[in-house]
């Protein structure tokens, strides 16, 4: 359950945030997680409901991009896609692949007022 | 709340002394550990939305840039003095604390040495690493599954500031959580027994590839279980094929010099281009 650490990141850096572009609430969150960043999306969402009473992001929509998991084959040298960091590569059975993308877990954008 | 850096701890509680008192965390003397507090930013752009009346704010930050922040104070405070950090992280059970015990029972007279312990609940651990005679500092979590590099800044003021030491952070007994909290340390070291099942590190991927060191405890088990050491590592190296293994057993000392060996070599890696403070400073 370290969703519930990730959710009271994103409060800390949206905190950050309102004071620097000045804005008072919160509408809603853009989260980029990638699908190798080890993160449970449900447990997130229940994570985030819980961290944001009483903070500015109270009452704000959580949106969850997710980012597929792309990785290049060494042997084959083509780029698929991958659901875990220890996936065989499809096309040629190969591995270890080199992961290009699906670690992210990223506050993307926010709706503000 | 915390006047000084504005943190509140929750439930995480940090010891204040080393030889059994209990304090709690009340302030931060912030001495010498300059523990960054300060925001870094990525410059937001925004555009008005739909609505007249709010706005889209493109942020493009990392999650964990919080914490991140904390463990780079934290690195930055480990190089200055010379520091090897160790982040010794396992599922409970894994034989942590006895192998923990046993290095330092090893090594005390070798190479300074200082543990920051994390659990959950009790001073327990903290108790029996005390026992061989190195210092520990307990942080417990609460409810928290993880240390992150924010306690662990913290815990630090409660350390005595050691030149060349060799510090050890127990993680909380977890294979999850712990892999995506940098806390400034050099190296991130996986214990894994051989009781558990040769397929961990497919299981829990996450870890093994963030750790550089493998250690295989309790291999004098190893005739009574039904564990493949080969394909337990091949397993490791799937996930994360620059990992070190090194097969040990804590309590009857089999590959142990192995291990002390390893700690010897990183440790003169990181004493390389120290440079001892001035007596005035």
């Amino acid at each position: 359950m370290h969703e519930l650490s990730l959710c009271e990141g994103v409060v800390q850096v949206i905190e950050d945030q309102a004071h620097l572009e000045h804005f008072k609430t919160v509408k809603t969150v853009w989260l980029e997680i990638g699908v190798l960043a080890g993160v449970e999306i449900e447990a997130m969402r229940f994570g985030f409901e819980a961290v944001i009473k009483g903070s500015i992001v109270e009452g704000a929509k959580l949106e969850i991009i997710h980012q597929p998991g792309l990785a290049t084959c060494p042997s084959c040298c083509h780029t698929v896609e991958i659901t875990a960091r220890f996936d065989a590569c499809p096309d040629c059975g190969s591995y270890p692949l080199t992961i290009t993308s699906g670690e992210a877990m990223r506050i993307k954008e926010l709706e503000v007022a | 709340m915390c006047t000084t850096c504005g943190c509140n701890h929750g439930e995480t509680r940090i010891e204040g002394q080393f030889e059994g008192q209990r304090q709690e965390h009340t302030h931060h003397a912030h001495d010498g550990h300059e523990h960054s507090h300060t925001h870094d930013h990525s410059h937001a752009h925004h555009h008005t939305s739909e609505s007249s009346q709010s706005r889209i704010l493109q942020v493009e930050q990392d999650i964990l840039s919080k914490n991140n922040e904390y463990a780079s104070a934290n690195r930055r405070y480990f190089n200055d003095h010379g520091m090897l950090t160790l982040n010794l992280v396992s599922s409970p059970g894994s034989g942590k604390t006895t192998l923990l015990t046993q290095t330092l029972t090893t090594l005390q007279n070798e190479l300074s040495l200082a543990v920051i312990e994390g659990d959950q609940q009790t001073v327990l651990d903290a108790e029996r690493i005390r026992a061989t005679g190195v210092k520990a500092i307990q942080i417990n979590t609460g409810k928290g599954c993880h240390l992150d590099a924010h306690m662990v800044g913290h815990a630090l003021e409660n350390l005595e500031h050691q030149e060349k030491s060799v510090l050890f952070i127990e993680n909380v007994g977890n294979l999850v959580c712990p892999a995506a909290f940098d806390l400034g340390e050099s190296f991130k070291v996986v214990i894994l027994s051989v009781t558990e099942g040769e397929d961990k590190p497919l299981k829990y991927p996450d870890m093994f590839h963030a750790a550089q060191l493998m250690l295989l405890n309790k291999t004098d088990l190893l005739p009574y279980v039904d564990f493949d050491v080969d394909k337990c590592i091949d397993y490791a190296r799937r996930v994360n094929p620059g990992i070190q293994v090194l097969q040990v057993s804590a309590t009857k000392g089999d590959g142990m010099d192995q291990w002390y060996q390893w700690l010897r070599t990183v440790r003169e890696a990181a004493l390389i281009g120290y440079e001892p403070p001035t007596k005035e400073s």
